[in-house]
């Protein structure tokens, strides 16, 4: 009985560590809308500040109370720093784009600490209260994980009353009720967002000091830290402080209690929370129905091509054909995986661009794809053709199956039913090691015949992905694709007139698996294996920045974006190891300069000059 | 050796080789390494694993070379996915004309690479990854693996955990291929050497986001005498802090992979835990003249000790010299089969072996306690097993390996 007790307790204890970082996260989305990527950063950046200015101090509760504080300070016065540098400027771009810009920052984050604090991990030396425990029967319970215990209802209740009982917080609440609202009250949303983000990067920041106690600063808690905070964010329902809270403790405690039961079920407990908490209550526990967003213009008309366009993307066509003739086999390979990636880019935009379904988690399909064709040829020994022909039906199928669930849903909510479901076929993929192979994946799936030449297998991917890619800009042009672009953009209406718009967006979203799918199988053979990190969160990350980075609302978006950044990212890796900073330079860079994409700022120019 | 078919490739092979003349590349042009690692996604083992390259790569132009040519290594980031990998191996291959490509850390890069070695028909040497399949399920005979492998490391630690003579055994791995294979082999030859042991409990978590207090809670619960520990990095350094304020560690023994290791003690700080049975490198305390005259020179050349990334850069490349050396040739065939197989190299633990059997070198480690020293973690009465001492039979092997 004590072991439940005491496993409760580690559980509360965990849930607290969870919440403070969440809790910046809920704050800074409910009131501007920021999917805040670099959240988990700002975490890693507390601790790191916190144990550069702890170790410094007494080592004294007292000693250590000031260095959290003034690592959260400093977080605080960077988050500031943040917004008005950067976020400032992206409030009018289309929504997720704040998401590449923070992606960006991440990578920056990523460099930058490494060089400042080097690459070994930093304990923090514990004194000794910070190692001594209270006897709970015959079990020993830290002390410090009290003091996180209560950490977490403290920065509730202060929260709490910062914002029922302060005008800043009134603003605050009155902002994530309505943000058009307060300002037209006259409200400057400028001062209110950057001290807003202060306050979440504050947060971020105690998370990350708080938590230096039982570990050390390393370079991997940003990423480990993003995931788990947006779940709890989500489940608790965005912008719900109290919700986040409450998801924590679901979380932490199922988390502790679980792995008594069942160890193994560590890498999925969370999403499977996450899954079930969203298809029950598709607004997280707390979220109350948020203000129906005030119909935007629609985004302009999609027409067909100008000429122009299409004569350029024939004249790029003739020259892919012609590649062969003229490069390397290393540039062929280069051609090959940018044309794989043009298609997973293209299905994403599919469902996101005119399906109106943003998803996070698009490498579930690209991964079951690949994995379909790979256990195609390796286990039931099918001939490639067929193995590529498996992939899309395997995706598509699970795609259809579980599309159900997601399309009921929007916005940020609806991505992160699709990202628990890609970490639980990562899951499956990592531990069903009879099937997949687990962490050493599957080998040899190099294409046989005539196929193993360089050439005939970069035709095969140029035909097959430029063919997939222009089936789904067909079906776009369609009278599906108006009806869907219509259910986007005002269901109600779409339904009025007798457009079944949950069929129509479930259609969409498994036409957008297929083709991811697809993607995955032509990657599969591409590289001659299939590894979990397929269907990975980097993986997804990939699909969205590309997307984004080309221009969602355009038709040529996807192309541009997977062309400009897998360009970017193999050409950097190849020549410099500081990569990941000038990849976010780049990234954030781009962001700044075409808030509307790639493609969308070479649209807008080019209407400009025809007006 | 019989007449195979393998010899006679080998040997048709070389009379190709010898030939056709050498075109475009004069005598005394450098022989090109292609190394691929993980220097980004891990970057605690691979600085100091660069580090190690760099000396034997100095060391042995100093020395004039290979075969009277300089030695070049042309050194890759793969970002820690297996995707990447095999890209920079195409890009090696084909536009940096590399003679051979070596690294990785990460297993599933390994193998990745490994597979395209054996597609493009290349020389791959593996110096960190673990992965048992490299050498034995997936081993083919394009890919040599320096460092002993999962199985390995578990056969060393077994004699050490049967001498405890204890019954009840725990175990804690992280969730993933490395995590699970470490605790098969474990429990599989600890029940060989001592019949009637019992795994009481097992727990698994998640890379990089281990649960430490409710971990070591679950694992209390069970009552074990003993703990079996693969977890490393930042997940190990929670698990020993909550487990040392919960008492999970007091008259308990903990056989434990890779915690003597630098890179993974030193972050555990004046907690490191003390007894802990481990395989790892006791840098300074090792004073045999091979490991000293190491120690010293990359001291010399980096103002700071060596860690075991830094061995393994440093054995990485002379293993190979020697194998080139041997060879006589850098053409493919020929120092896969007459390069390799069989010849010893100089390391800072004394001299190895390429084994024929499987490719995979003897190179071993060290197994001993761990214990605190000035605020710090070390280890302890520690003792040198040999690869050759920690591998099955060769019959068995031979099983394991496909034709």
């Amino acid at each position: 009985m004590t072991v439940l007790v005491v496993q409760l307790l580690t559980g509360i204890a965990g849930a607290s560590a969870l919440f403070l970082v969440a809790a910046g996260l809920t704050v800074i989305f409910g009131v501007t809308r920021v999917v805040n990527f670099s959240h988990g950063s700002l975490t890693m950046l507390g601790a790191y500040v916190a144990w550069s200015v702890v170790t410094r101090l007494p080592h004294t509760p007292a000693g250590f109370a000031l260095g959290v504080i003034l690592a959260a300070l400093a977080l605080a016065v960077l988050g500031a720093g943040l917004e008005v540098v950067l976020l400032r400027r992206l409030y009018r771009a289309p929504e997720l784009l704040q998401l590449l810009a923070t992606f960006g920052v991440v990578l920056i984050v990523q460099d930058t600490t490494q060089a400042i604090w080097g690459a070994e991990d930093l304990p923090l030396a514990r004194p000794h209260w910070m190692r001594s425990f209270v006897a709970i029967g015959t079990e020993r319970f830290p002390f410090y994980d009290l003091v996180l215990i209560a950490a977490g209802p403290l920065v509730l209740g202060a929260l709490w009353l910062l914002l029922h009982r302060t005008r800043f917080g009134t603003l605050v609440r009155a902002a994530t009720q309505d943000r058009d609202m307060v300002a037209a009250l006259g409200v400057d949303q400028r001062v209110l967002f950057t001290a807003v983000f202060a306050l979440g990067a504050g947060l971020a920041g105690l998370g990350g000091a708080l938590a230096l106690p039982d570990g050390s600063a390393n370079l991997q808690i940003d990423l480990s830290v993003i995931t788990d905070a947006f779940v709890v964010v989500v489940v608790g329902g965005l912008g719900s402080l109290p919700g986040a809270y409450l998801a924590s403790l679901l979380i932490g405690v199922l988390q502790a209690l679980g792995i008594l039961l069942i160890p193994k079920l560590t890498l999925v407990i969370a999403f499977a929370v996450m899954a079930a908490v969203l298809v029950l209550r598709p607004q997280g526990l707390l979220g109350g129905t948020a203000s129906t967003p005030r119909e935007s213009a629609a985004p302009p008309l999609v027409r067909p091509a100008a000429p122009v366009l299409r004569a350029a993307g024939l004249a790029l066509l003739a020259a892919l054909i012609a590649a062969p003739l003229v490069v390397g086999p290393f540039a062929l390979t280069v051609l090959g995986e940018a044309l794989t990636a043009l298609l997973f880019a293209a299905s994403l935009h599919f469902m996101m661009g005119p399906g109106g379904m943003p998803s996070f988690g698009h490498a579930a399909w690209f991964g079951l794809g690949a994995y379909g064709a790979a256990l195609a040829v390796h286990a039931l020994a099918w001939p490639l053709p067929a193995a590529l022909v498996a992939a899309p039906l395997v995706a598509g199928a699970a795609a259809l199956a579980f599309g159900g669930f997601v399309v009921r849903l929007s916005g940020v909510y609806l991505a992160m039913l699709t990202l628990a479901f890609a970490q639980i076929v990562w899951a499956v993929a990592l531990q069903w090691s009879d099937l997949t192979g687990g962490d050493d994946g599957i080998l040899g799936l190099w294409p046989r015949g005539i196929l193993a030449r360089p050439h005939a297998f970069y035709w095969l991917t140029l035909g097959v992905a430029v063919a997939a890619t222009l089936l789904l800009r067909r079906a776009l042009y369609a009278p599906f694709g108006y009806a869907l672009r219509g259910a986007r953009d005002s269901t109600l209406r779409a339904e009025a007139i007798g457009l079944p718009t949950a069929r129509l967006r479930l259609v969409a979203f498994a036409i957008a698996g297929a083709a991811a799918g697809l993607s995955g199988g032509l990657s599969a053979f591409a590289k001659g294996s299939v590894f979990p990190t397929y269907v990975a969160i980097g993986r997804s990350v990939d699909a969205l920045l590309m997307v984004l980075l080309g221009g969602v609302q355009t038709m040529t978006g996807p192309i541009v974006g997977a062309l400009a950044y897998t360009g970017l990212y193999d050409t950097l890796l190849l020549v410099t190891s500081a990569w990941r900073l000038v990849l976010g330079l780049a990234v954030v860079a781009l962001v700044l300069a075409f808030p509307q994409g790639i493609a969308g700022a070479a649209q807008r120019l080019w209407r400009g000059r025809m007006a | 050796m019989s007449l195979t078919r393998r010899s006679l490739l080998a040997a048709t092979a070389t009379a190709t080789a010898l030939a056709v003349p050498a075109i475009g590349r004069a005598a005394g042009a450098a022989i090109r390494i292609g190394e691929i690692n993980s220097y980004t996604a891990v970057p605690a083992f691979t600085l100091p694993y660069r580090n190690g390259w760099q000396l034997a790569v100095a060391e042995i132009n100093a020395a004039g070379g290979v075969l009277g040519r300089p030695i070049e290594v042309i050194s890759r980031d793969d970002a820690g996915k297996p995707a990447d990998a095999i890209r920079l191996g195409g890009e090696l291959l084909n536009e940096q004309k590399v003679d051979l490509l070596a690294g990785g850390f990460l297993s599933n890069v390994g193998l990745a690479l490994s597979d395209f070695a054996r597609q493009n028909r290349i020389l791959y040497v593996a110096g960190e990854p673990l992965a048992d399949a490299l050498v034995w399920e997936k081993g083919n005979r394009f890919c040599f693996r320096l460092r002993p492998s999962t199985y390995m490391q578990a056969a060393m630690l077994v004699p050490e955990a049967a001498k405890l003579g204890v019954k009840r055994w725990a175990t804690v791995a992280p969730n993933y291929e490395y995590g699970t294979s470490s605790v098969r082999w474990f429990r599989q030859l600890l029940a060989a050497a001592q019949p009637g042991v019992e795994f009481v409990a097992e727990q698994w978590p998640a890379l990089g986001k281990i649960d430490a207090g409710a971990t070591a809670a679950a694992l209390a619960e069970a009552k074990p005498d003993a703990i079996f520990n693969v977890t490393f990095g930042g997940d190990l350094t929670s698990f020993v802090r909550q487990g040392n304020t919960r008492g999970l560690f007091e008259k308990r023994s903990v056989v434990s992979v890779l915690t003597g290791e630098p890179e993974y003690l030193d972050p555990l700080g004046e907690e490191a835990p003390e007894g802990w049975i481990v395989t790892g490198y006791p840098v300074t305390s090792d004073t045999a003249p091979d490991n000293a005259r190491f120690v010293a020179a990359y001291k010399g050349k980096f103002n700071e000790l060596p860690k075991m990334g830094s061995v393994v850069g440093y054995t990485l490349i002379h293993a190979i010299a020697a194998g080139i050396t041997k060879a006589g040739d850098t053409a493919t065939d020929a120092m896969i089969d007459r390069g390799f197989p069989g010849t010893s190299f100089p390391s800072p633990f004394g001299a190895a072996m390429w084994r024929a059997l499987d490719h995979q070198s003897t190179l071993g480690t060290f197994v001993g306690r761990t214990a605190l020293r000035d605020g710090r973690g070390t280890m302890v009465d520690w003792h040198y097993v040999s690869g050759a001492d920690a591998l099955p039979p060769d019959a068995q092997v031979r099983t394991m390996r496909p034709a």
